[in-house]
């Protein structure tokens, strides 16, 4: 994981030291709500139905041990004991007092962590791959690039008032994980012709009330030219995307409203003026911040050793558990392991401090110290030794994180909804859990397959719905809560947008629709081995739709 | 409205002239874009300087002709959410190298005035007199930059590279 | 975007005015005698759209202790005691209405 070095603790300290100024102004009245506000959203500070959110910045979803320990200090000393992990590998705290803040962002700052940029108008936090680094399939890793864009992109003096929040997903691998298709910009690693490494650049993907899938305008950029790039698309939105109204705001309209060609010629216009410029990135450079990414000493181990196989004979527990949270590794004898954020009963994402300290411990114990956030709300130890993996699981086991259904119909991500945001027309955390009571059965749950259920409670998305293979929307009807249901959704390299199902149906009546469209499923399928999303592919939605309202 | 011009309040010396009116015969005026880019060379055959107000939705590359003769040049920060003068800044300096006054007027809080330094502009219309007296400490809130910008503070990545050419002593781990 | 005081305010029954504490957020109502109270029946109840306008204004100018203050639907119950008029303000009146697996220490 990436070191920082004096020049990024500087940085860090000195905007906490900005922020104790700004929350004393806010405090004594030199500031009004109105100024205050901008200020304290770049600090990643919400206010929500409750209390203020304290939403802290987990770049691409690369934590240390520590780090993860000084985020289980935060949330005992100056919060309920718990966060959420959210979609865009951030942590949120849900009850953090202002006069708290400048305690809390000095006690994050001392571990290298902060809110800057988690939240306004300027570029968010740069989510890649939960498996980076480690996953068989990828060229390299994309961190680095995150990291480069991550800090060109900090308190960065031309795009700190954008006309809205903006975000950049980077992926290297054959199957994306990063969901760069959905984001405004999408970063692809990939080989071209000539065998060199560069980039795809696509823009203008996005959900919430609008969804797009972004397109490509430029198939092949070399590494050199990432930073170049990515300022001439950031200054064509700056200066051409409308300011009138927020929901028209995203580079996605800007470039439908352009066309993807008429907005690729605006950028390489820009680009042509800059691309030999101060951005151009030197070898040095990159190698410079290469360096300070630090992979772990692994050692050299066999794969599959025995104690593995003779235990996956002995304890059925052990063996669905392996069969489903620990994928392949590049390194062998090493695997990547997935913590299960999402118990049945319990709202997706969240772990206590208690759990974060217990998952820290084994971190430093299994995983070389690192612990990774992924986009769907569980956690990855992404360098564990295949010979721990047992006495790993029985740990993982004991603090409640080893629940066997990663990918599977009970995994689902959540937005906090109308429990938690200002924002949301319906909850949705309630919702997941009486469906993580319906689809407890994990042989069920097997045999389902991969099935991502998506949940948001309004149209901003923030639960991705729209690219769930069972997406649901909350709205508000009349003062009610009613659910609009999609099917088919992907966000992967094969990305899509949901097909509605039907007219929305009640909050009671939720958990009922989506088990008789699991059920539809089951029975429509050509073979257990057609996944989900591929018989809603193959038949549309029209006998899922029969199923379900047929029971209304 | 306090003029900051350099880190100290300056008298603003320009008239502005905002309508039809006829110009002054001498003495530094202001005129808007329009009628600048309507009656340019009869404007700038006056003996005195010129300044430009330019609004934040249209190019600097159609003021760019006039760039050379053209004395100051006011962009215009309609909401303090309002970002695009910091790119038509940028531009002014960086690309067309136009080194008169470049001045931002409009809504400005303090906590901005860095951006506004870095993007390029060396005059501020602040709205607040006591957001003078925090310019300087404004100014002083940050010393490392990660991007380079036209207004010469060096930016990590050249610290950086310098660093390297001597050995530095061993880094904390995180 | 209009503020809240230029809307032309229209209720549909008793109103309260709520707002978030500034130094914690928490969920106040606003009083008769001009104080933020975190409890609901304290609240000062407006009957007509006058008399909500006049009662929002006066929370709106006082944002030194509480911000975001807008007009809130309440329900009179059969002891003529106010209560949340919608799911958002039960919520926001008495907390998440997510199991407690997640939230000890309340």
């Amino acid at each position: 994981m990436y070191l920082y070095d004096e020049l990024d603790r500087t940085i860090v300290a000195e905007r906490v030291a900005e922020f104790r100024d700004q929350v004393g102004r806010r405090i004594s009245g030199a500031l009004t709500e109105e100024e205050f506000k901008l200020l304290r959203l770049m600090n990643g500070v919400y206010l929500q139905l409750h209390a203020y959110m304290l939403r802290i910045s987990i770049p691409y979803g690369t934590l240390s041990s520590r780090q993860l320990r000084m985020l289980a200090h935060v949330g005992r000393r100056y919060d309920r004991n718990y966060g959420h992990f959210t979609t865009r590998q951030n942590i949120q705290f849900n009850w953090i007092k202002l006069e708290d803040l400048p305690n809390a962002t000095a006690d994050l700052a001392s571990a290298g962590l902060h809110g800057m940029q988690t939240s306004g108008n300027c570029v968010r936090n740069i989510t890649t791959d939960q498996w980076a680094g480690v996953a068989p399939d990828e060229i390299e890793d994309p961190r680095i690039w995150a990291e480069l864009l991550r800090q060109h992109c900090t308190m960065h003096p031309e795009f700190s008032f954008l006309p809205r929040k903006f975000k950049i997903a980077v992926t290297a691998a054959t199957h994306d994980r990063a969901a760069v298709k959905v984001h405004d910009i999408g970063l692809r690693l990939h080989r071209n012709g000539a065998g060199e490494v560069g980039f795809e650049v696509l823009v203008g993907g996005g959900l919430g009330r609008t969804p797009f899938i972004a397109k490509s305008i430029r198939p092949f950029l070399p590494k050199r030219d990432i930073l170049s790039y990515t300022e001439a698309i950031l200054r064509v939105y700056n200066q051409f995307a409308r300011r009138d109204n927020i929901y028209k705001a995203r580079i996605k309209i800007l470039v439908h409203d352009l066309g993807a060609e008429a907005f690729a010629r605006e950028v390489e216009a820009e680009w042509q003026h800059i691309k030999d410029g101060p951005l151009a990135l030197d070898p040095a450079v990159v190698a410079e911040i290469a360096a300070r990414f630090r992979y772990p000493d692994y050692a050299r181990l066999d794969e599959n050793p025995p104690e593995l196989a003779q235990l996956r004979n002995a304890d059925r527990r052990f063996d669905t558990w392996l069969g489903n949270a620990v994928a392949n590794h590049k390194v062998p004898g090493y695997a990547i392991v997935t913590l299960s954020l999402k118990p049945e009963g319990g709202p997706p994402g969240d772990a206590t401090s208690d759990q974060m300290d217990a998952i820290a411990d084994l971190a430093d114990r299994y995983s070389f110290g690192e612990i990774r956030v992924g986009h769907e709300q569980n956690l990855v130890f992404p360098h564990v030794a295949q010979r721990d993996l047992a006495e790993l699981w029985r740990a993982l086991d004991a603090i409640g994180v080893a629940t066997p259904n990663v990918g599977l119909v009970s995994d689902i991500i959540a937005c906090p909804g109308l429990d938690y945001c200002s924002l949301a027309n319906a909850r949705a955390i309630p919702v997941a859990q009486e469906l993580t009571r319906r689809f407890r059965d994990l042989d069920l749950a097997r045999d389902l397959g991969r099935l991502h259920i998506n949940i948001s409670g309004c149209i901003n998305a923030c639960g991705h719905h729209h690219v769930g293979h069972i997406g649901i929307l909350g709205v508000e009807k009349n003062g009610e809560e009613f659910y609009q249901i999609t099917l088919g959704g992907r966000a992967d390299e094969r990305a899509e947008l949901g097909a509605l199902l039907g007219p929305a149906v009640p909050y009671g009546k939720v958990a009922d629709a989506v088990e008789e469209v699991v059920a539809a499923y089951l029975e429509l399928r050509e073979r257990p081995s057609e996944k989900f999303v591929e018989t809603v592919k193959r038949l549309g939605v029209e006998p899922f739709k029969e199923r379900v309202y047929a029971t209304h | 409205m306090p003029l900051i011009k350099n880190g100290r309040v300056t008298e603003d010396r320009y008239i502005k002239i905002l309508d039809d009116a006829p110009l002054p015969e001498d003495g530094p005026v202001i005129v808007p874009a329009a009628r600048f880019l309507a009656d340019a060379e009869e404007i700038l055959r006056r003996n005195a300087p010129v300044g430009v107000i330019w609004p934040n939705n249209r190019r600097v590359a159609e003021l760019e002709p006039y760039l050379d003769r053209v004395s100051l040049v006011i962009l215009v920060f309609p909401s303090f959410k309002d970002g695009r003068a910091y790119s038509q800044a940028r531009q002014l300096r960086e690309r067309y190298g136009f080194r008169g006054e470049l001045r931002a007027t409009g809504q400005i809080l303090r906590d901005q005035f860095l951006f506004q330094v870095r993007a390029g502009f060396d005059a501020l219309d602040v709205a607040k007199a006591g957001d003078v007296d925090a310019f300087a400490a404004a100014l002083a809130r940050y010393t490392v930059f990660y991007q380079p910008a036209g207004e010469g503070r060096i930016a990590a990545a050249r610290q950086r590279a310098a660093r390297l050419a001597v050995p530095a002593p061993g880094e904390a781990m995180l | 975007m209009t503020s809240p005081l230029e809307q032309k305010l229209k209720i549909a029954g008793p109103v309260v005015v709520t707002a978030n504490r500034l130094r914690d957020g928490a969920v106040v109502y606003r009083t008769l005698d001009g104080r933020w109270s975190n409890r609901l029946d304290e609240a000062a109840v407006a009957n007509t759209a006058p008399a909500a306008t006049a009662l929002l204004a006066a929370s709106i100018a006082d944002d030194i202790s509480a911000v975001g203050a807008y007009v809130a639907p309440v329900r009179i119950n059969a002891n003529g005691q106010s209560e949340p008029g919608n799911l958002r303000e039960s919520i926001r009146h008495a907390g998440p209405t997510v199991a407690p697996a997640m939230t000890p220490g309340i």
